[in-house]
């Protein structure tokens, strides 16, 4: 039952990376690549807990937590970037 | 018993990030993609959070992924403002179908006021193309 689900679920995140992967190659512009990317990080963050299941080992939220962290500055350092006049357009 | 929980938890979480994908894939400019991936990507990763936190049952484990959940939760709403934000100012255009936006008229991007639209007279310019995003 939780075997079937994690392939089920693992399957899925790999889907909604392949859809997040998609608009960051093609977005239009900066902030669009980097929504993308915020959401990949937090698929990431799903994975690191499906594998923490799948393998038993609670430590990977370790992990997790340290990927959450990550992204979130990437965020805040992005936003300053585009918004002290980096590129407008790509 | 509590695999049937875990399993449910984990395969809702997948969904909610496959909904938020298919969102940022889907919608047509700036704000309508990040309404998808902030609500729903931060709904999917608590969803997981919380099967993991049920699997292992233990209070380590559980305090961790409370953890990462109250951290996703406070940071997520503020990077979506501070994307929101710089995108906003450095001119991403938004989608030909929206209805209002009702910052254009008010806000002046050269001094960064804010009219309240209580003072009724003089407006500021409206500035239709904003060329240069704030210093």
């Amino acid at each position: 039952m939780l075997a079937v689900s994690i392939n089920i679920v693992y399957f899925l995140l790999s889907l909604a990376m392949l859809f997040a992967f998609i608009r960051l190659t093609r977005g239009p512009s900066l902030p669009d690549r980097v929504v993308a990317l915020e959401l990949i990080t937090s698929i990431v963050v799903g994975y690191v807990g499906v594998h923490a299941i799948e393998t038993g080992v609670a430590s990977l939220l370790d992990v997790a937590i340290v990927i959450a962290l990550t992204a979130f500055l990437a965020a805040i350092g992005f936003a300053r970037f585009v918004e002290r006049g980096g590129v407008k357009d790509d | 018993m509590i695999e049937v929980l875990v399993s449910v938890l984990l395969l809702a979480g997948a969904s909610f990030m496959v909904l938020a994908s298919v969102g940022v894939l889907r919608l047509p400019d700036l704000p309508t993609r990040m309404h998808a991936t902030t609500k729903a990507g931060a709904l999917g990763a608590m969803l997981t959070m919380a099967g993991v936190a049920f699997y292992f049952s233990d209070s380590t484990v559980v305090a961790r992924a409370v953890a990462i959940v109250i951290f996703i939760f406070l940071t997520a709403p503020i990077a979506a403002h501070v994307i929101g934000r710089a995108g906003y100012f450095t001119g991403v255009e938004l989608w030909e179908g929206t209805v209002k936006d009702e910052l254009r008229e008010r806000y002046d991007s050269e001094s960064h006021k804010l009219s309240s639209g209580l003072d009724d007279k003089e407006k500021p310019a409206p500035s239709g193309k904003k060329e240069d995003g704030p210093n």
